[in-house]
Protein backbone atom coordinates (compact mmCIF):
# COMPACT_ATOMS: atom_id res chain seq x y z
CA UNK A 1 0.00 0.00 0.00
CA UNK A 2 1.31 3.70 -0.77
CA UNK A 3 1.16 6.01 1.27
CA UNK A 4 0.45 9.92 1.40
CA UNK A 5 0.74 12.84 3.75
CA UNK A 6 -2.83 13.62 5.26
CA UNK A 7 -2.94 17.43 6.01
CA UNK A 8 -5.27 18.36 9.24
CA UNK A 9 -5.38 21.88 9.11
CA UNK A 10 -7.29 22.25 12.61
CA UNK A 11 -4.55 20.91 14.36
CA UNK A 12 -1.86 23.28 12.89
CA UNK A 13 -0.34 26.01 15.23
CA UNK A 14 1.77 27.43 12.38
CA UNK A 15 5.11 27.01 14.11
CA UNK A 16 6.45 26.17 10.97
CA UNK A 17 9.03 23.25 12.04
CA UNK A 18 7.62 21.63 8.43
CA UNK A 19 8.85 24.29 6.39
CA UNK A 20 12.04 24.09 8.00
CA UNK A 21 12.88 20.39 8.04
CA UNK A 22 11.57 20.92 4.63
CA UNK A 23 14.09 22.85 3.32
CA UNK A 24 17.51 21.30 5.26
CA UNK A 25 15.90 17.69 3.44
CA UNK A 26 16.50 19.42 0.12
CA UNK A 27 19.37 22.11 0.06
CA UNK A 28 20.81 21.41 3.46
CA UNK A 29 19.93 24.74 4.77
CA UNK A 30 17.04 25.43 7.52
CA UNK A 31 15.16 28.19 4.83
CA UNK A 32 11.86 28.08 5.09
CA UNK A 33 11.64 30.42 1.43
CA UNK A 34 13.19 27.08 -0.17
CA UNK A 35 10.79 24.86 1.03
CA UNK A 36 8.01 22.89 -0.99
CA UNK A 37 5.35 22.53 1.42
CA UNK A 38 4.01 25.93 2.46
CA UNK A 39 1.93 27.34 5.57
CA UNK A 40 -0.48 29.46 4.49
CA UNK A 41 -1.96 31.96 7.51
CA UNK A 42 -5.55 32.95 7.25
CA UNK A 43 -5.02 36.37 9.78
CA UNK A 44 -8.84 37.67 9.70
CA UNK A 45 -9.82 33.33 11.07
CA UNK A 46 -6.61 32.51 12.79
CA UNK A 47 -6.26 29.23 11.37
CA UNK A 48 -2.80 27.69 9.47
CA UNK A 49 -3.24 25.29 6.18
CA UNK A 50 0.11 23.02 5.53
CA UNK A 51 0.00 23.09 1.45
CA UNK A 52 1.74 20.95 -0.82
CA UNK A 53 1.39 18.43 -3.87
CA UNK A 54 -1.06 15.98 -3.68
CA UNK A 55 0.59 13.48 -5.99
CA UNK A 56 -2.24 13.47 -7.88
CA UNK A 57 -3.24 10.82 -10.67
CA UNK A 58 -3.66 13.34 -13.50
CA UNK A 59 0.39 13.99 -13.14
CA UNK A 60 0.08 17.91 -15.29
CA UNK A 61 3.65 18.32 -14.77
CA UNK A 62 5.00 15.11 -15.45
CA UNK A 63 2.64 15.12 -18.88
CA UNK A 64 3.59 18.86 -19.38
CA UNK A 65 7.14 18.24 -19.59
CA UNK A 66 8.81 18.49 -22.83
CA UNK A 67 12.13 16.23 -21.65
CA UNK A 68 10.87 13.22 -19.68
CA UNK A 69 12.55 14.97 -16.65
CA UNK A 70 9.50 14.19 -14.50
CA UNK A 71 8.70 10.37 -13.29
CA UNK A 72 7.10 8.16 -10.85
CA UNK A 73 8.81 6.58 -8.13
CA UNK A 74 7.46 3.28 -8.60
CA UNK A 75 7.97 2.84 -4.56
CA UNK A 76 6.88 5.80 -3.43
CA UNK A 77 4.21 6.58 -6.26
CA UNK A 78 5.71 10.48 -6.10
CA UNK A 79 6.36 12.52 -8.84
CA UNK A 80 10.15 13.49 -9.04
CA UNK A 81 11.73 15.80 -10.74
CA UNK A 82 15.16 14.48 -12.51
CA UNK A 83 17.38 18.06 -12.11
CA UNK A 84 20.02 16.62 -14.55
CA UNK A 85 16.90 16.23 -17.50
CA UNK A 86 15.16 19.44 -16.51
CA UNK A 87 15.72 22.42 -18.20
CA UNK A 88 13.89 24.58 -16.40
CA UNK A 89 11.78 26.02 -18.92
CA UNK A 90 8.56 25.99 -16.14
CA UNK A 91 6.09 24.84 -18.17
CA UNK A 92 5.20 22.03 -15.48
CA UNK A 93 4.90 25.52 -13.25
CA UNK A 94 1.91 26.69 -15.35
CA UNK A 95 0.63 23.07 -15.96
CA UNK A 96 -0.18 22.11 -12.18
CA UNK A 97 -3.11 23.75 -11.11
CA UNK A 98 -2.49 23.39 -7.86
CA UNK A 99 0.82 25.43 -7.96
CA UNK A 100 2.59 23.03 -6.17
CA UNK A 101 5.60 22.58 -8.94
CA UNK A 102 8.18 25.95 -8.82
CA UNK A 103 11.08 27.66 -10.21
CA UNK A 104 13.91 28.17 -8.37
CA UNK A 105 16.04 31.08 -9.59
CA UNK A 106 18.70 29.25 -7.08
CA UNK A 107 19.19 26.20 -9.18
CA UNK A 108 17.54 27.22 -12.39
CA UNK A 109 15.13 24.42 -11.97
CA UNK A 110 11.90 23.47 -10.53
CA UNK A 111 11.05 22.04 -7.55
CA UNK A 112 8.34 19.76 -5.85
CA UNK A 113 7.12 17.41 -3.19
CA UNK A 114 9.03 14.07 -3.69
CA UNK A 115 8.16 12.83 -0.31
CA UNK A 116 11.47 13.03 0.89
CA UNK A 117 11.73 9.03 -0.84
CA UNK A 118 8.94 7.52 1.61
CA UNK A 119 10.24 9.74 4.98
CA UNK A 120 9.04 12.83 4.52
CA UNK A 121 10.97 14.66 6.92
CA UNK A 122 7.58 17.80 7.06
CA UNK A 123 5.38 14.66 8.93
CA UNK A 124 8.50 13.80 10.99
CA UNK A 125 8.62 17.81 12.02
CA UNK A 126 5.37 18.15 13.01
CA UNK A 127 4.69 17.93 16.82
CA UNK A 128 1.06 18.14 16.59
CA UNK A 129 0.65 15.60 14.04
CA UNK A 130 -1.47 18.18 11.57
CA UNK A 131 0.72 15.82 8.64
CA UNK A 132 1.31 12.41 8.66
CA UNK A 133 1.97 10.34 6.15
CA UNK A 134 -0.37 7.29 6.13
CA UNK A 135 -2.08 4.79 3.74
CA UNK A 136 -3.17 6.47 0.79
CA UNK A 137 -6.85 5.63 1.47
CA UNK A 138 -7.64 7.01 4.31
CA UNK A 139 -5.78 10.61 3.75
CA UNK A 140 -7.51 14.08 2.96
CA UNK A 141 -6.77 13.90 -0.39
CA UNK A 142 -10.39 14.36 -1.46
CA UNK A 143 -10.61 17.80 -0.30
CA UNK A 144 -8.23 18.29 -3.35
CA UNK A 145 -9.48 15.85 -5.23
CA UNK A 146 -13.15 17.05 -5.84
CA UNK A 147 -11.67 20.61 -6.24
CA UNK A 148 -9.82 18.14 -9.02
CA UNK A 149 -9.92 20.29 -12.36
CA UNK A 150 -10.24 17.43 -14.86
CA UNK A 151 -9.38 17.67 -18.67
CA UNK A 152 -11.86 14.67 -19.57
CA UNK A 153 -14.97 13.21 -17.89
CA UNK A 154 -13.63 9.80 -18.85
CA UNK A 155 -12.25 7.74 -15.92
CA UNK A 156 -8.37 7.87 -16.64
CA UNK A 157 -6.48 5.14 -18.23
CA UNK B 1 -7.45 -2.61 -35.43
CA UNK B 2 -4.67 -0.40 -36.75
CA UNK B 3 -3.87 2.89 -34.97
CA UNK B 4 -2.11 5.46 -37.48
CA UNK B 5 -1.02 8.68 -35.75
CA UNK B 6 0.99 11.47 -37.84
CA UNK B 7 2.71 13.29 -36.21
CA UNK B 8 6.35 12.17 -33.56
CA UNK B 9 6.04 15.65 -32.03
CA UNK B 10 4.02 16.28 -27.82
CA UNK B 11 0.29 15.45 -29.42
CA UNK B 12 1.59 12.28 -31.37
CA UNK B 13 3.45 10.74 -28.81
CA UNK B 14 1.05 11.04 -25.77
CA UNK B 15 -1.45 9.54 -28.14
CA UNK B 16 0.81 6.40 -28.53
CA UNK B 17 1.30 6.18 -25.25
CA UNK B 18 -2.42 6.52 -24.28
CA UNK B 19 -3.49 4.13 -27.23
CA UNK B 20 -0.56 1.44 -25.93
CA UNK B 21 -1.72 1.66 -22.19
CA UNK B 22 -5.43 0.78 -23.51
CA UNK B 23 -4.96 -1.61 -26.37
CA UNK B 24 -2.17 -3.68 -25.46
CA UNK B 25 -2.54 -5.71 -28.78
CA UNK B 26 -3.49 -3.51 -30.91
CA UNK B 27 -1.44 -2.03 -34.11
CA UNK B 28 0.40 1.26 -33.93
CA UNK B 29 2.65 3.31 -36.66
CA UNK B 30 3.98 6.48 -35.58
CA UNK B 31 5.14 8.92 -38.51
CA UNK B 32 7.72 11.26 -37.93
CA UNK B 33 8.01 13.78 -40.54
CA UNK B 34 11.76 14.92 -39.38
CA UNK B 35 14.49 12.62 -39.13
CA UNK B 36 15.84 11.09 -35.51
CA UNK B 37 13.31 10.08 -32.25
CA UNK B 38 10.55 12.18 -31.65
CA UNK B 39 11.91 15.64 -30.18
CA UNK B 40 10.49 18.08 -28.20
CA UNK B 41 10.17 22.07 -29.84
CA UNK B 42 10.33 23.53 -26.86
CA UNK B 43 13.65 22.08 -26.04
CA UNK B 44 15.61 24.11 -28.75
CA UNK B 45 16.25 27.25 -26.75
CA UNK B 46 18.19 24.96 -24.32
CA UNK B 47 19.82 23.26 -27.27
CA UNK B 48 20.90 26.72 -28.71
CA UNK B 49 22.67 27.69 -25.38
CA UNK B 50 24.38 24.09 -25.54
CA UNK B 51 22.16 23.54 -21.78
CA UNK B 52 21.48 20.19 -23.46
CA UNK B 53 22.33 18.18 -26.50
CA UNK B 54 20.64 17.03 -29.39
CA UNK B 55 19.41 13.64 -27.18
CA UNK B 56 18.34 16.14 -24.39
CA UNK B 57 15.67 17.47 -26.74
CA UNK B 58 14.25 13.52 -27.07
CA UNK B 59 10.38 13.59 -25.63
CA UNK B 60 11.56 9.96 -24.23
CA UNK B 61 14.60 9.71 -23.14
CA UNK B 62 14.67 5.54 -22.68
CA UNK B 63 17.27 3.73 -25.30
CA UNK B 64 14.21 1.52 -27.26
CA UNK B 65 11.56 2.90 -25.76
CA UNK B 66 9.11 2.38 -29.03
CA UNK B 67 10.71 -0.86 -30.05
CA UNK B 68 9.46 -1.75 -25.91
CA UNK B 69 6.12 -0.55 -26.57
CA UNK B 70 5.68 -2.12 -30.22
CA UNK B 71 5.45 1.02 -32.51
CA UNK B 72 7.73 0.97 -35.05
CA UNK B 73 8.53 5.09 -36.00
CA UNK B 74 8.07 5.56 -39.63
CA UNK B 75 10.13 8.57 -40.97
CA UNK B 76 8.05 9.74 -44.19
CA UNK B 77 5.13 12.18 -43.81
CA UNK B 78 1.44 12.28 -45.24
CA UNK B 79 1.23 13.48 -48.58
CA UNK B 80 -2.88 12.90 -49.08
CA UNK B 81 -5.97 11.07 -47.36
CA UNK B 82 -7.50 9.12 -49.72
CA UNK B 83 -11.76 10.73 -49.57
CA UNK B 84 -13.33 8.21 -50.02
CA UNK B 85 -11.34 5.05 -47.92
CA UNK B 86 -9.11 4.94 -44.73
CA UNK B 87 -6.10 5.06 -46.35
CA UNK B 88 -3.16 7.59 -46.40
CA UNK B 89 -0.60 8.42 -49.21
CA UNK B 90 2.76 8.72 -48.48
CA UNK B 91 5.32 11.76 -49.65
CA UNK B 92 7.08 8.13 -50.30
CA UNK B 93 4.47 6.81 -52.44
CA UNK B 94 3.08 4.36 -49.95
CA UNK B 95 -0.30 3.79 -49.06
CA UNK B 96 -1.22 2.86 -45.43
CA UNK B 97 -4.45 1.54 -43.98
CA UNK B 98 -5.80 2.70 -40.92
CA UNK B 99 -9.15 1.92 -38.99
CA UNK B 100 -8.23 4.87 -37.12
CA UNK B 101 -6.10 8.02 -37.74
CA UNK B 102 -4.49 10.90 -35.89
CA UNK B 103 -3.54 13.71 -37.30
CA UNK B 104 -0.83 15.33 -35.14
CA UNK B 105 1.01 17.36 -37.68
CA UNK B 106 1.93 20.50 -35.71
CA UNK B 107 2.37 23.69 -37.87
CA UNK B 108 5.11 25.54 -39.95
CA UNK B 109 6.72 28.73 -39.49
CA UNK B 110 5.21 31.50 -42.11
CA UNK B 111 7.10 34.26 -43.30
CA UNK B 112 6.34 37.74 -44.65
CA UNK B 113 6.09 38.05 -48.41
CA UNK B 114 9.01 40.43 -48.59
CA UNK B 115 11.65 40.76 -51.01
CA UNK B 116 14.90 39.06 -50.01
CA UNK B 117 12.87 36.52 -47.47
CA UNK B 118 15.16 33.37 -48.90
CA UNK B 119 18.31 34.50 -48.75
CA UNK B 120 20.92 32.49 -47.24
CA UNK B 121 21.47 33.86 -43.75
CA UNK B 122 17.61 33.90 -43.47
CA UNK B 123 16.63 31.36 -41.05
CA UNK B 124 13.42 30.28 -38.93
CA UNK B 125 13.68 28.21 -35.33
CA UNK B 126 10.85 25.71 -35.39
CA UNK B 127 13.15 22.43 -35.95
CA UNK B 128 16.21 20.98 -34.92
CA UNK B 129 17.44 21.72 -37.75
CA UNK B 130 16.83 25.42 -37.84
CA UNK B 131 18.69 25.50 -34.60
CA UNK B 132 21.74 23.63 -36.22
CA UNK B 133 21.51 26.49 -38.81
CA UNK B 134 20.88 29.15 -36.13
CA UNK B 135 23.86 27.76 -33.98
CA UNK B 136 26.27 28.17 -37.36
CA UNK B 137 25.81 31.98 -37.28
CA UNK B 138 25.02 33.19 -34.33
CA UNK B 139 28.41 33.16 -32.74
CA UNK B 140 29.87 35.52 -30.16
CA UNK B 141 29.73 39.34 -31.47
CA UNK B 142 27.94 38.81 -34.56
CA UNK B 143 24.84 40.99 -35.24
CA UNK B 144 21.37 39.05 -35.92
CA UNK B 145 17.95 40.46 -36.29
CA UNK B 146 15.30 38.81 -34.57
CA UNK B 147 12.05 39.24 -36.87
CA UNK B 148 8.72 38.99 -34.52
CA UNK B 149 8.60 39.31 -31.16
CA UNK B 150 5.82 37.31 -30.75
CA UNK B 151 5.81 33.87 -27.99
CA UNK B 152 8.43 32.05 -30.15
CA UNK B 153 10.76 35.17 -30.76
CA UNK B 154 10.71 35.84 -26.98
CA UNK B 155 11.26 32.44 -26.55
CA UNK B 156 14.63 32.27 -27.89
CA UNK B 157 15.58 35.45 -27.60
CA UNK B 158 17.32 34.74 -24.48
CA UNK B 159 19.21 32.17 -25.93
CA UNK B 160 20.19 34.48 -28.47
CA UNK B 161 21.93 37.11 -25.84
CA UNK B 162 23.39 34.17 -23.68
CA UNK B 163 25.27 33.13 -26.84
CA UNK B 164 26.75 36.62 -26.82
CA UNK B 165 25.13 38.41 -30.00
CA UNK B 166 24.51 41.31 -30.21
CA UNK B 167 20.37 41.54 -30.95
CA UNK B 168 18.14 43.82 -32.26
CA UNK B 169 14.10 42.91 -32.54
CA UNK B 170 11.74 43.93 -34.57
CA UNK B 171 8.26 43.58 -33.78
CA UNK B 172 5.26 45.06 -36.04
CA UNK B 173 2.93 45.01 -33.30
CA UNK B 174 2.70 48.17 -30.33
CA UNK B 175 4.39 46.51 -27.98
CA UNK B 176 6.73 42.71 -27.13
CA UNK B 177 4.60 39.65 -27.03
CA UNK B 178 1.05 41.50 -27.59
CA UNK B 179 -0.78 38.04 -27.63
CA UNK B 180 -0.12 37.13 -24.44
CA UNK B 181 0.83 40.26 -22.71
CA UNK B 182 -1.46 44.06 -22.19
CA UNK B 183 0.85 46.68 -22.58
CA UNK B 184 2.47 47.39 -19.14
CA UNK B 185 3.56 43.78 -18.85
CA UNK B 186 4.44 44.06 -22.93
CA UNK B 187 6.47 47.83 -21.89
CA UNK B 188 7.96 45.75 -18.87
CA UNK B 189 9.57 43.29 -20.77
CA UNK B 190 10.67 45.84 -23.36
CA UNK B 191 12.49 47.83 -20.84
CA UNK B 192 14.09 45.01 -19.07
CA UNK B 193 15.64 43.68 -22.24
CA UNK B 194 16.84 46.92 -23.21
CA UNK B 195 18.61 47.37 -20.03
CA UNK B 196 20.26 44.08 -20.60
CA UNK B 197 21.53 45.75 -23.93
CA UNK B 198 18.77 44.32 -26.12
CA UNK B 199 17.71 46.92 -29.64
CA UNK B 200 13.84 46.39 -29.44
CA UNK B 201 11.96 48.54 -32.50
CA UNK B 202 7.81 47.81 -31.73
CA UNK B 203 5.32 49.26 -33.97
CA UNK B 204 8.31 48.58 -36.74
CA UNK B 205 8.06 46.63 -39.72
CA UNK B 206 10.46 44.81 -41.70
CA UNK B 207 10.49 45.76 -45.61
CA UNK B 208 12.96 43.80 -47.25
CA UNK B 209 16.46 42.40 -46.54
CA UNK B 210 19.11 42.80 -49.33
CA UNK B 211 22.63 40.85 -49.51
CA UNK B 212 25.85 42.13 -50.16
CA UNK B 213 29.40 41.10 -49.77
CA UNK B 214 28.06 37.40 -47.56
CA UNK B 215 26.60 40.59 -45.33
CA UNK B 216 22.63 41.23 -44.67
CA UNK B 217 20.75 44.30 -44.23
CA UNK B 218 17.12 44.39 -43.36
CA UNK B 219 15.28 47.35 -44.10
CA UNK B 220 12.66 48.16 -41.96
CA UNK B 221 9.92 51.61 -41.73
CA UNK B 222 12.85 53.08 -38.82
CA UNK B 223 16.18 52.29 -41.00
CA UNK B 224 18.14 50.30 -41.65
CA UNK B 225 19.94 47.36 -39.31
CA UNK B 226 22.99 45.13 -40.75
CA UNK B 227 22.89 41.61 -40.08
CA UNK B 228 25.13 38.30 -40.21
CA UNK B 229 21.72 36.47 -39.52
CA UNK B 230 18.37 36.91 -39.47
CA UNK B 231 15.65 34.89 -37.55
CA UNK B 232 12.11 35.02 -38.62
CA UNK B 233 9.54 34.33 -36.24
CA UNK B 234 6.66 36.03 -37.39
CA UNK B 235 3.75 33.23 -36.41
CA UNK B 236 3.35 29.73 -37.31
CA UNK B 237 0.37 27.84 -39.62
CA UNK B 238 -1.10 24.42 -38.59
CA UNK B 239 -0.14 21.41 -41.47
CA UNK B 240 -3.49 20.68 -43.01
CA UNK B 241 -2.60 20.96 -47.23
CA UNK B 242 -2.48 17.10 -47.22
CA UNK B 243 -6.16 16.82 -46.25
CA UNK B 244 -7.26 19.24 -49.08
CA UNK B 245 -10.20 17.28 -50.60
CA UNK B 246 -10.25 14.44 -48.45
CA UNK B 247 -13.71 15.23 -46.51
CA UNK B 248 -11.82 16.57 -43.40
CA UNK B 249 -12.88 20.24 -43.05
CA UNK B 250 -10.29 22.86 -42.20
CA UNK B 251 -10.30 26.18 -41.02
CA UNK B 252 -7.25 27.38 -39.03
CA UNK B 253 -6.71 24.23 -38.61
CA UNK B 254 -8.72 20.71 -38.64
CA UNK B 255 -11.66 21.64 -37.02
CA UNK B 256 -12.35 19.25 -33.93
CA UNK B 257 -15.26 18.67 -31.78
CA UNK B 258 -15.26 17.92 -27.95
CA UNK B 259 -14.33 14.17 -28.97
CA UNK B 260 -11.02 15.75 -30.65
CA UNK B 261 -12.43 13.96 -33.64
CA UNK B 262 -12.84 15.63 -37.24
CA UNK B 263 -15.92 16.05 -39.62
CA UNK B 264 -14.89 12.91 -40.92
CA UNK B 265 -15.79 9.70 -38.91
CA UNK B 266 -12.49 8.24 -37.47
CA UNK B 267 -10.65 10.74 -38.18
CA UNK B 268 -8.90 12.46 -35.08
CA UNK B 269 -6.80 15.54 -34.38
CA UNK B 270 -4.55 16.95 -31.81
CA UNK B 271 -1.57 19.83 -31.31
CA UNK B 272 -0.91 22.47 -32.89
CA UNK B 273 -2.78 21.06 -36.38
CA UNK B 274 -6.05 21.00 -34.53
CA UNK B 275 -9.00 23.93 -33.77
CA UNK B 276 -10.78 22.80 -30.96
CA UNK B 277 -13.05 23.77 -28.03
CA UNK B 278 -11.74 26.32 -25.74
CA UNK B 279 -12.09 26.28 -22.44
CA UNK B 280 -13.54 29.76 -21.92
CA UNK B 281 -16.02 28.73 -24.35
CA UNK B 282 -16.87 30.64 -27.50
CA UNK B 283 -15.44 30.05 -31.40
CA UNK B 284 -12.81 26.92 -31.56
CA UNK B 285 -9.03 27.92 -31.39
CA UNK B 286 -6.03 26.95 -32.49
CA UNK B 287 -3.87 27.17 -29.01
CA UNK B 288 -0.72 26.16 -29.99
CA UNK B 289 1.39 25.00 -26.77
CA UNK B 290 3.02 22.06 -25.29
CA UNK B 291 0.23 21.60 -22.58
CA UNK B 292 -2.82 21.48 -24.86
CA UNK B 293 -0.57 19.68 -27.51
CA UNK B 294 -0.21 16.80 -24.60
CA UNK B 295 -3.87 16.64 -23.56
CA UNK B 296 -5.54 16.76 -27.28
CA UNK B 297 -3.10 13.30 -27.26
CA UNK B 298 -4.56 11.89 -24.41
CA UNK B 299 -8.03 12.44 -24.97
CA UNK B 300 -7.86 11.78 -29.07
CA UNK B 301 -6.26 8.41 -28.02
CA UNK B 302 -9.09 7.86 -25.23
CA UNK B 303 -11.96 8.33 -28.12
CA UNK B 304 -9.94 6.67 -30.96
CA UNK B 305 -9.98 3.44 -28.21
CA UNK B 306 -13.67 4.41 -28.07
CA UNK B 307 -13.64 5.44 -24.40
CA UNK B 308 -15.96 8.46 -24.93
CA UNK B 309 -13.72 10.95 -22.94
CA UNK B 310 -15.30 14.58 -23.37
CA UNK B 311 -12.84 17.28 -23.68
CA UNK B 312 -14.04 20.81 -21.67
CA UNK B 313 -11.46 22.71 -23.72
CA UNK B 314 -7.99 23.63 -23.89
CA UNK B 315 -6.98 27.00 -22.26
CA UNK B 316 -3.98 29.30 -23.62
CA UNK B 317 -1.61 29.61 -21.32
CA UNK B 318 1.94 30.91 -21.71
CA UNK B 319 5.60 31.11 -19.57
CA UNK B 320 8.50 33.04 -20.75
CA UNK B 321 11.94 33.78 -19.01
CA UNK B 322 13.30 36.81 -20.52
CA UNK B 323 17.05 37.72 -19.00
CA UNK B 324 15.65 36.46 -15.54
CA UNK B 325 12.03 38.73 -16.35
CA UNK B 326 9.58 35.76 -16.05
CA UNK B 327 6.11 36.60 -16.93
CA UNK B 328 2.76 34.18 -17.41
CA UNK B 329 -0.60 34.98 -18.67
CA UNK B 330 -3.38 32.88 -18.72
CA UNK B 331 -6.37 32.36 -20.66
CA UNK B 332 -9.05 35.97 -21.05
CA UNK B 333 -6.65 38.46 -19.45
CA UNK B 334 -7.57 41.12 -21.91
CA UNK B 335 -11.36 41.15 -19.74
CA UNK B 336 -13.71 43.58 -20.81
CA UNK B 337 -17.52 43.27 -20.89
CA UNK B 338 -19.13 42.10 -17.72
CA UNK B 339 -15.57 41.51 -16.52
CA UNK B 340 -14.07 43.47 -13.57
CA UNK B 341 -10.25 43.51 -13.82
CA UNK B 342 -8.31 43.74 -10.43
CA UNK B 343 -4.11 44.77 -10.99
CA UNK B 344 -1.39 45.48 -8.84
CA UNK B 345 1.06 47.08 -10.90
CA UNK B 346 4.76 47.35 -8.84
CA UNK B 347 6.36 48.42 -12.38
CA UNK B 348 9.62 50.16 -10.31
CA UNK B 349 9.84 46.57 -8.66
CA UNK B 350 9.55 44.60 -11.32
CA UNK B 351 6.19 43.02 -10.31
CA UNK B 352 2.93 42.88 -11.88
CA UNK B 353 -0.03 41.36 -11.39
CA UNK B 354 -4.03 41.60 -12.87
CA UNK B 355 -6.60 39.29 -12.39
CA UNK B 356 -9.69 39.23 -14.38
CA UNK B 357 -13.02 37.94 -13.25
CA UNK B 358 -16.45 37.49 -14.23
CA UNK B 359 -19.62 38.52 -12.61
CA UNK B 360 -19.60 35.69 -10.24
CA UNK B 361 -16.26 36.11 -9.30
CA UNK B 362 -14.69 33.46 -11.26
CA UNK B 363 -11.26 33.66 -12.33
CA UNK B 364 -11.28 33.83 -16.46
CA UNK B 365 -7.53 35.46 -17.06
CA UNK B 366 -4.44 36.51 -15.71
CA UNK B 367 -1.33 37.89 -16.20
CA UNK B 368 1.92 37.77 -13.36
CA UNK B 369 5.25 39.49 -14.33
CA UNK B 370 7.79 38.77 -11.75
CA UNK B 371 5.80 36.60 -9.55
CA UNK B 372 6.91 32.90 -10.10
CA UNK B 373 5.45 31.58 -6.96
CA UNK B 374 2.52 29.32 -6.94
CA UNK B 375 1.29 30.49 -10.51
CA UNK B 376 -0.09 27.15 -11.52
CA UNK B 377 -3.10 28.22 -9.27
CA UNK B 378 -4.20 31.27 -11.50
CA UNK B 379 -4.57 27.62 -13.90
CA UNK B 380 -6.61 25.92 -11.54
CA UNK B 381 -8.91 28.92 -10.70
CA UNK B 382 -9.69 29.64 -14.15
CA UNK B 383 -10.69 25.82 -14.80
CA UNK B 384 -12.56 24.93 -11.91
CA UNK B 385 -14.40 27.67 -12.37
CA UNK B 386 -14.32 27.88 -8.51
CA UNK B 387 -16.33 31.65 -7.61
CA UNK B 388 -13.78 33.03 -5.26
CA UNK B 389 -16.76 34.56 -3.00
CA UNK B 390 -16.17 36.54 0.24
CA UNK B 391 -12.23 37.51 -1.34
CA UNK B 392 -13.34 39.66 -3.59
CA UNK B 393 -12.39 42.87 -1.42
CA UNK B 394 -9.46 41.42 -0.07
CA UNK B 395 -7.79 40.61 -3.32
CA UNK B 396 -9.11 44.08 -4.19
CA UNK B 397 -6.82 45.34 -1.81
CA UNK B 398 -3.95 42.99 -2.57
CA UNK B 399 -4.19 41.02 -5.81
CA UNK B 400 -1.21 38.57 -4.55
CA UNK B 401 -3.50 37.18 -2.20
CA UNK B 402 -4.58 34.78 -4.61
CA UNK B 403 -2.79 31.57 -3.78
CA UNK B 404 -4.25 32.34 0.11
CA UNK B 405 -7.99 32.81 -1.55
CA UNK B 406 -7.17 29.58 -3.29
CA UNK B 407 -6.32 27.16 -0.19
CA UNK B 408 -8.81 29.30 1.34
CA UNK B 409 -11.90 28.28 -1.05
CA UNK B 410 -10.56 24.70 -0.92
CA UNK B 411 -11.06 24.95 2.41
CA UNK B 412 -14.06 26.19 2.73
CA UNK B 413 -15.20 23.09 0.48
CA UNK B 414 -14.11 20.09 2.37
C1 LIG C 1 11.61 27.20 -30.22
C2 LIG C 1 10.26 26.83 -29.68
C3 LIG C 1 9.98 27.01 -28.33
C4 LIG C 1 8.73 26.68 -27.80
N1 LIG C 1 8.49 26.90 -26.49
C5 LIG C 1 7.28 26.62 -25.96
C6 LIG C 1 7.00 26.85 -24.59
O1 LIG C 1 7.85 27.34 -23.84
N2 LIG C 1 5.77 26.53 -24.11
C7 LIG C 1 4.82 25.98 -24.91
O2 LIG C 1 3.74 25.69 -24.40
N3 LIG C 1 5.05 25.75 -26.21
C8 LIG C 1 6.25 26.06 -26.76
N4 LIG C 1 6.48 25.84 -28.09
C9 LIG C 1 5.39 25.29 -28.91
C10 LIG C 1 5.32 23.80 -28.77
O3 LIG C 1 6.57 23.24 -29.08
C11 LIG C 1 4.25 23.24 -29.68
O4 LIG C 1 3.00 23.74 -29.25
C12 LIG C 1 4.21 21.72 -29.67
O5 LIG C 1 5.40 21.19 -30.19
C13 LIG C 1 3.03 21.20 -30.47
O6 LIG C 1 3.07 19.81 -30.50
P1 LIG C 1 2.45 19.00 -31.70
O7 LIG C 1 2.69 17.57 -31.37
O8 LIG C 1 1.08 19.45 -31.97
O9 LIG C 1 3.29 19.42 -33.00
P2 LIG C 1 4.85 19.34 -33.33
O10 LIG C 1 5.66 19.29 -32.11
O11 LIG C 1 5.10 20.42 -34.29
O12 LIG C 1 5.00 17.93 -34.06
C14 LIG C 1 4.43 17.71 -35.32
C15 LIG C 1 5.12 16.56 -36.00
O13 LIG C 1 4.44 16.23 -37.21
C16 LIG C 1 5.37 16.04 -38.25
N5 LIG C 1 4.67 16.28 -39.53
C17 LIG C 1 4.44 17.45 -40.14
N6 LIG C 1 3.75 17.26 -41.30
C18 LIG C 1 3.53 15.91 -41.39
C19 LIG C 1 2.87 15.08 -42.34
N7 LIG C 1 2.28 15.58 -43.43
N8 LIG C 1 2.84 13.75 -42.10
C20 LIG C 1 3.42 13.22 -40.98
N9 LIG C 1 4.05 13.96 -40.07
C21 LIG C 1 4.11 15.29 -40.26
C22 LIG C 1 6.46 17.02 -37.91
O14 LIG C 1 7.65 16.69 -38.54
C23 LIG C 1 6.54 16.85 -36.40
O15 LIG C 1 7.33 15.73 -36.07
C24 LIG C 1 7.73 26.14 -28.65
C25 LIG C 1 8.01 25.94 -30.00
C26 LIG C 1 9.26 26.28 -30.52
C27 LIG C 1 9.53 26.08 -31.98
S1 LIG D 1 10.77 23.00 -15.85
FE1 LIG D 1 11.95 21.09 -15.94
S2 LIG D 1 10.57 19.54 -15.10
FE2 LIG D 1 9.29 21.33 -15.56
S3 LIG D 1 8.49 20.94 -17.61
FE3 LIG D 1 10.37 22.14 -17.89
S4 LIG D 1 12.02 20.65 -18.15
FE4 LIG D 1 10.24 19.53 -17.33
Amino acid sequence: MQRALSIDPGKCTGCLQCELACSFEHTGLFNPSRSVIRVFTFHEEGRFVPYTCTQCAEAWCLQACPVDAIAINAATGAKEINEATCVGCKVCTIACPFGTVNYSQATGKVVKCDLCGGDPQCAEACPTQAITFVDADQTGLERMRHWAVKTDAAAHA
Amino acid sequence: MHFLVAGGGPAGVTACETLRRLDPAAEITLLCGEPGEPYGRMAIPYYLIGNIDAEGTRLRKRHGYWEGLGIPLRHDRIASLVPDRDQVILEGGERLDFDRLLIATGAHPVSPPIPGIDLPGVVHCWTLEDAHAIAERADEGSKVVLMGAGFIGCIILESLVKRGVRLSVIEQGPRMVPRMLDEVAGGMLQAHCESQGVRVLTGTRAESIAESGGRLAVATSQGEIPADLVIVATGVRSNTGFLDGSGVDCDQGVLVDEHLESSRAGVFAAGDVAQGPDLLGGNRQVHAIQPTAVEHGRIAALNMAGQGARYPGSLNMNILDTLGLVSVSFGNWEGGGEHQTLSLDSRDAGRYLKLVFDDQDRLRGAIAVGHTEKVGILRGLIQSRRPLRGWRERLQRDPTRIAEAYVGAIEASA
